[in-house]
């Protein structure tokens, strides 16, 4: 019904929308400016209509109202379910945007001040840019290394916070190829107006030249490997016995009964806390204290590489799908693709 | 005070009654309102820092309890045990003053006065005690009893100092009003027709008291076996 | 000790026979002010202070939107991000919270209600030493460079990285809090104890409803931002703290902390503006306001749930879903008991007898600026679209409406319409309606280009920003240049005024209320006798009409 507005946003005022869902919060946008436009005239012209009507006019008094309950009634309830559709419709899309469909690409930012750096499951990596093919959904996971960030896109009506300790995650599908602003807008310090990139959206052709090699270090999964081994995480999690410490192999996004009596999710944030600081959560049966915590040693980039290994231990999930549709690792370096034209001209 | 202009009136009303109330029980009154109203908003104080405590021990149980083994939990008994005599003391004051008892005024005051120094000394060991075992938060801590939660733990003892720091300015500021009561009493100004001042001041100490009521048990006892 | 109908010998500039001894002449000397117990003077050492701050927050501001006329700006980013923390805190905290309370409620409440004083007269005076000594620990703070994190002090950024003097300003900010909750306090126990006989609850002046209610929020919300810049501040001392994600902490824990406060207290700001605008439009209509009740109980209803919904400033911080709903749908509903007094107050011109003197001019300007404001807080409170807006310049523009198309507006529209009752003297009207209009159309100019940067997706606390948003951003600072102007124009006049205005009597305007029934300027006691009231607030004249 509303959808028609949206091609008619597009001639003014507007600015660009280049995401699925992007369409549907403007619309819902046209309405409650709809709503704000229609009420603002009325009070405003009811202000200028009764301050005429009722001026003070010689021999002519005030008549003396005391209220009426109906009228507040009234204007209490339908004012309220007017707002109750606004609610209802922003709960509604709210929540489609919190979670990503199964096949959606992932993709990780942290964000440090002053910059956004980006990691690709292939292994590569920009710093202030990101690369999506149109019509495929995006799933960004997020990390900051030191204050609160925001990760925002205006096209594609996207926007969460960056705190650091945490993951946040967003994901959106973008609709039409372009250059579009990114933005950082939450206050983190001194270069925080310079915090920002441009998203490309490329055809799918386009996209498959541009992320056909890997990054030099070879894939996510593979750097991940490279940083387990490292590390010495392999002496105690051992991938096919247990030993001093649970087993890692099909963990991912499986629940986990701690010796505390919880039972807890092994998602991403699970992963990153039990790497970052072990003694958080103990699982049932094993002992505290034994797993060095990585805090300062390991950068929040580095704790992606690990948990899209761990990833790819589990079946099935996204990341070890992509990391395997990769072709082969190549370390030399690969050239960088062609500079994309920042068409700025598409942005209002 | 520019309180100086006055309608005319008659010069025989109570001394204490302040001009712009119409009589005493107004005044009186208003004082308690004033001072519950008071009390109210401290709690929405200690609250914030109650509700901070609330949660980071829900999220990190066992090292909350793990923290409890290091407080000196006799040196805290101990300061309850003051805390609680120096209310009975301060009540005792409020009822010698209702009565017009100059000499148990005085006494009461002074006892409770006592007893709050007694606190606040027991207090600065314990903080010196922390310091030496380093347990103050910050690039000094150190937990060996469980250097598992060497960091949440670090959550725990700064809502210690927080929690149990504000409690002591609070004490430190009874003390001040405590020293006020004590000069008026000397003064003979409180008795059966006004003891307004004594009896507010006794309900922000008895206040104070139960905040450490609360904060005792959650900071030492909770999780605290040996 | 002098009574009121003889004055001290001795005083070489005694005012001449006709004058009679008011609260302002009654007593000389700098210490008679200082030293002040009268609600009146100490309404009046606000006055000043406040208006201090307002000028050194507005400067703030004019530099703000002078460095966003062009997109790389004038001053380096530290000094940006400086001077846009230190206006909003100032404003906030030093301008908006104490404004309408501490100076035309400490002024106006008490007569109001017949009393002669507020219930704790030297309180009242402690708390405008707090206020000062908290003004002074922010000017300090600026003095020394200023303070960087914005007027939310948001974690880690302010507890770990800020280089900026943040213990004196969140110090300062601190110590003014003391000085709201003392207000609060005192109106609370002034209204319940100290009502003149007669005086009952539903004959209050919606201005006394409005302050009450307001009194609550500061008493239960300031306590809670207190501490949360406690722990910020012994976070910074002690270089770790609960809201540091290096030991477990959890930043967002300080948010749910600041906004429990911060959100009630946009409520403060607003509630005694709206008690003003009852009176305003009740007077210059000649009406009693219509639907007092529901009025009445919108100002309670609004202080009730303003507590509830502080969540919607976080709905992308990633509280779970719930939460959010939860909010959300809350903070619409809160916007019921606004809606509804804007409602009653246009009813209340209907089939009245309306005069367009400038305090009423100021509030049409409120109802229309108010209602823009509170409409836009709509697209904030829903979820979906406050993902897309907020961190933008939306978010500035809906505030500003609020706070200053509505406040400030409110807060002009009161000081003139109780200006001949404080000072006993008329303010020069044809400039006030100048400076009205020059409000209203300043304003306009420099707040609406920023919903429309904000959908553009330009974030707020940029020191610069992309070249396309430029003209709108010139369109902000040429309308912020009227509107300082146009701030200026009403000091000067109704400084003016006070000296060499003409004088009135008790009721120039002819409206209804115990103030207009004593001397203008009172007398130091505002009563000589306490009086009885017999009548409802506003009772321009009989009911002649109920409708449903």
């Amino acid at each position: 019904m509303l959808a028609n507005l949206s091609p008619l946003a597009d001639f003014f005022l507007a600015s660009e929308i280049a995401s699925k869902q992007g369409s549907a919060i403007d619309e819902l946008w046209w309405f409650e400016t709809a709503v704000t436009v229609v009420m603002t005239v009325l009070i405003f012209v009811g202000i200028a209509i009764f301050a005429y009507k009722f001026r003070k006019r010689p021999g002519v008094q005030a008549t003396q109202i005391e209220g009426s309950t109906f009228l507040e009634i009234g204007w209490s309830i339908f004012p309220f379910l007017v707002m109750l559709v606004m609610f209802w419709w922003g709960a509604d899309l709210f929540y489609a945007a919190q979670t990503p469909p199964k096949d959606a690409m992932e993709v990780f930012i942290t964000g440090k001040q002053w910059m956004w750096k980006v990691q690709y499951p292939n292994g590569y990596r920009e710093i202030d840019a990101l690369h999506v093919p149109v019509g495929q959904p995006v799933k960004l996971t997020m990390a900051s290394e030191d204050v609160i960030h925001s990760f925002s896109i205006p096209a594609f009506r996207v926007r969460h916070d960056v705190v650091p300790g945490t993951y946040d995650t967003l994901w959106f599908t973008p609709t039409k190829p372009g250059t579009y602003h990114l933005f950082c807008t939450e206050y983190c310090g001194n270069q925080h107006a310079h915090m920002i990139g441009y998203v490309t959206v490329l055809e799918r052709a386009d996209w498959e030249k541009w992320s056909g090699g890997g990054g030099a270090g070879g894939s996510l999964t593979e750097q991940g490997q490279q940083l387990f081994t490292q590390n010495g995480c392999s002496t105690c999690h051992l991938l096919d016995q247990q030993g001093r410490c649970p087993i890692l192999r099909n963990l991912y996004n499986k629940p986990v009964q701690l010796a505390d009596g919880r039972t807890v999710l092994a998602d991403d944030a699970y992963l990153r806390e039990s790497i970052l600081m072990p003694n958080a959560k103990i699982v049932a049966g094993f002992e505290p204290n034994i797993m060095p915590n990585f805090q300062g040693q390991l950068s929040e980039e580095q704790v992606i590489q690990l948990i899209a290994y761990i990833k790819s231990l589990s079946p099935a999930t996204p990341t070890s799908q992509q990391g395997s549709q990769q072709p082969p690792v190549v370390i030399a370096p690969k050239a960088k693709p062609a500079p994309t034209v920042k068409t700025i001209a598409s942005i209002q | 005070m520019a309180d100086t202009l006055v309608a005319p009136h008659e010069a025989e009303h109570d001394p204490h009654l302040r001009h712009h109330f119409a009589n005493a029980d107004q005044q009186l009154d208003s004082a308690t309102l004033g001072m519950w109203t008071f009390l109210i908003t401290e709690v929405l104080f200690f609250g914030g820092m109650f509700t901070a405590y609330v949660i980071y021990r829900s999220l990190y149980h066992d090292a909350f309890a793990a923290t409890s083994m290091v407080m000196n939990v006799p040196l805290g008994g101990i300061n309850t045990g003051v805390l609680i005599c120096s209310s009975l003391s301060m009540a005792l004051a409020v009822r010698a003053a209702q009565l017009g008892q100059r000499k148990a005024q005085i006494i009461s005051l002074l006892l409770t006065m006592f007893f709050g120094v007694v606190f606040l000394g027991v207090k600065a060991y314990e903080y010196h005690e922390k310091y030496i075992e380093h347990l103050i938060p910050g690039p000094n801590f150190q937990f060996p009893e469980a250097p598992q939660y060497f960091h949440n733990a670090q959550i725990l003892f700064f809502l210690y100092f927080a929690m149990t720091g504000m409690h002591a300015v609070h004490m430190i500021i009874g003390l001040g009003l405590l020293t006020f009561l004590l000069i008026g009493a000397y003064r003979s100004k409180y008795g059966p027709t006004y003891f307004t001042p004594v009896e507010m001041i006794g309900l922000y100490w008895h206040f104070v008291d139960v905040v450490w009521i609360f904060l005792f048990p959650l900071l030492y006892l909770i999780g605290h076996t040996k | 000790m002098a009574t009121l109908a003889t004055r001290p010998t001795g005083y070489s500039d005694a005012p001449s026979e006709e004058e009679p001894l008011n609260y302002l002449n009654a007593t000389h000397g700098w210490k008679s002010w200082l030293l002040t117990v009268d609600h009146k003077r100490i309404a009046l050492l606000y006055l000043f202070s406040i208006t201090l701050m307002f000028f050194m927050g507005g400067t703030f501001a004019i530099l703000v939107r002078l460095h966003l006329t062009s997109p790389n700006g004038l001053f380096s980013p530290e000094v940006y991000n400086r001077l846009f923390s230190m206006h909003g805190i100032v404003m906030v905290f030093f301008f908006l919270v104490p404004s309408i309370p501490a100076t035309l409620g400490n002024f106006l409440l008490p007569i109001m209600i017949g009393a002669k004083d507020l219930a704790f007269p030297r309180i009242n005076l402690l708390s405008w030493y707090i206020y000062v000594l908290g003004a002074a620990f922010a000017i300090y703070a600026v003095a020394r460079g200023g303070v960087d994190t914005g007027w939310t002090f948001y974690t880690p950024y302010s507890t770990t990285y800020s280089n900026s003097y943040v213990l004196a300003a969140a110090f300062g900010v601190f110590v003014a809090g003391f000085s709201s909750i003392l207000t609060g306090l005192n109106f609370i126990v002034t209204v319940h104890k100290m009502r003149a006989p007669g005086m009952s609850w539903g004959r209050l002046p919606l201005f006394v409803w409005a302050h009450y209610a307001t009194g609550l929020i500061q008493i239960l919300g300031t306590p809670v931002v207190a501490i949360a810049l406690v722990l910020v501040g012994m976070e910074r001392v002690m270089h770790v703290g609960i809201f540091d994600p290096r030991v477990g902490g959890d930043p967002i824990l300080f948010q749910h902390i600041f906004w429990f406060y911060s959100h009630p207290a946009v409520y403060i700001m607003i509630l005694p503006g709206m008690g003003i605008i009852s009176e305003v439009i009740s007077c210059f209509s000649r009406k009693r306001v219509f639907g007092y009740d529901f009025i009445a109980a919108s100002s309670m209803g609004i202080a009730v749930l303003g507590f509830l919904v502080w969540g919607h400033h976080m709905f992308i911080t990633g509280e779970s879903m719930y939460t959010g709903v939860v909010f959300s749908f809350l903070s619409f509903f809160v916007a019921v008991p606004s809606a509804v007094k804007v409602f009653n107050w246009m009813a209340t011109m209907y089939k009245g007898s309306v005069t367009f003197d400038s305090p009423m001019l100021y509030a049409f300007a409120f109802i229309g600026l108010f209602t823009i404001g509170g409409l836009t807080g709509l697209y904030l409170s829903t979820l979906a679209t406050n993902v897309t807006l907020h961190g933008t310049y939306f978010v500035v523009a809906h505030f500003h409406f609020v706070m200053v198309g509505g406040m400030v507006v409110a807060f002009l529209a009161g000081l003139h319409f109780w200006w001949p009752k404080i000072t006993g003297r008329m303010y020069n009207e044809p400039w006030a309606k100048f400076a009205a209009l020059l409000v209203f159309l300043g304003f306009n100019l420099t707040f609406l280009p920023q919903f429309i940067l904000g959908y553009l997706g330009m974030p707020r606390r940029y020191s610069a920003y992309p070249p396309e948003f430029q003209t709108l951003n010139v369109l902000s600072s040429a309308g912020a240049t009227v509107l300082g102007v146009a701030f200026i124009i009403p000091m000067i006049y109704l400084t003016y005024a006070w000296f060499f205005g003409p004088k009135v009597g008790k009721n120039p305007w002819e409206a209804k209320g115990l103030e207009w029934e004593v001397a203008s300027p009172p007398i130091t006691l505002n009563f000589e006798k306490t009086p009885t009231v017999t009548e409802e607030a506003y009772n321009y004249g009989p009911v002649e009409e109920v409708i449903g």
